[in-house]
């Protein structure tokens, strides 16, 4: 960081840096289990082929039906995945 | 101020790496601020589009933390990452709308000044929390001195005052990083 600040510059600096949305923050946050879970579906599908076949035939209430929550994200990457295989 | 919050970047990205939920979720605060004003002010993409850059450079963060050459390079790493996104946005953007094309030497600027913001954020954080909360509340989310005054119950006469005083730590730590003495996360 170079130059040196008043109080009315580092004003506008901080100003500068507004937090994200607190929705946004928590759904980066939860990426974590987010990816575990969709690592399990992909597990089970794999394992058990009806499974599969109710994925392929409606991904959004497949996954309901399990007890999964079908967030927009994960329902994307999956029905790739599921695609790819 | 937690211990997860005085870590270096590269502890931190080296606790994410080892599997700490705690340690992710400290570097998405960390760094969502910064994420969210690049897209926002930076490239000046609306709410829809930020959103989904926000959530595709966490989840690229999140997938390719184990690619990372330098743990100490995240920040630069997200910038990186951040604006590349932004650019493939704009660009699709453009395709449909050719009026949304943004000026580069005004992004370029932008992205400057944000990148001095985050320094000074960084330093903020490694001054006291009542500075932190008072200088929080005036700058970013715009209290006035009467909510502060409410809020942390403080009369509302020395409002004024003790921002000035944490405006002047931060000015000294910020001084004394610049002279190389550092501060807690360096």
């Amino acid at each position: 960081m170079t130059g040196s600040f008043d109080e009315e510059r580092l004003g506008e600096l901080l100003r500068l840096l507004r937090p994200a949305p607190d929705g946004w923050v928590r759904a980066a946050q939860e990426l974590p289990f987010a990816r575990r879970a969709l690592d399990e579906i992909v597990e089970r599908a794999e394992a058990d082929l009806a499974f599969r076949e109710a994925l392929i035939a409606d991904l959004e209430r497949a996954l309901e039906g399990a007890g999964y929550e079908p967030d927009e994200r994960i329902v994307a990457e999956l029905r790739e995945r599921l695609h790819r295989r | 101020m937690t211990a997860l919050s005085t870590l270096s970047d590269a502890q931190l990205v080296q606790r994410c790496r080892g599997g700490d939920p705690d340690a992710w979720n400290e570097l998405v605060e960390r760094f969502s601020r910064y994420v969210y004003a690049i897209a926002t002010r930076g490239f000046r993409l609306g709410e829809a589009d930020a959103e989904d850059v926000f959530q595709e450079v966490f989840t690229r963060v999140y997938t390719n933390l184990h690619k990372l050459r330098d743990d100490a390079a995240v920040r630069p790493w997200i910038a990186q990452l951040t604006r590349r996104l932004c650019l493939d946005t704009i660009a699709k953007k453009g395709r449909e709308q050719p009026e949304a094309e943004a000026a580069p030497e005004e992004v370029d600027q932008g992205l400057a000044e944000l990148d001095e913001a985050f320094a000074v954020r960084e330093a903020l954080a490694a001054l006291p929390e009542a500075c932190q909360e008072i200088l929080g509340r005036f700058f970013t989310r715009d209290q006035s001195y009467r909510t502060i005054s409410e809020e942390l119950d403080l009369p509302s006469g020395t409002i004024a005052s003790r921002i000035a005083r944490c405006l002047g730590r931060l000015r000294v730590e910020i001084e004394g990083r610049s002279e190389g003495s550092g501060g807690s996360r360096e």
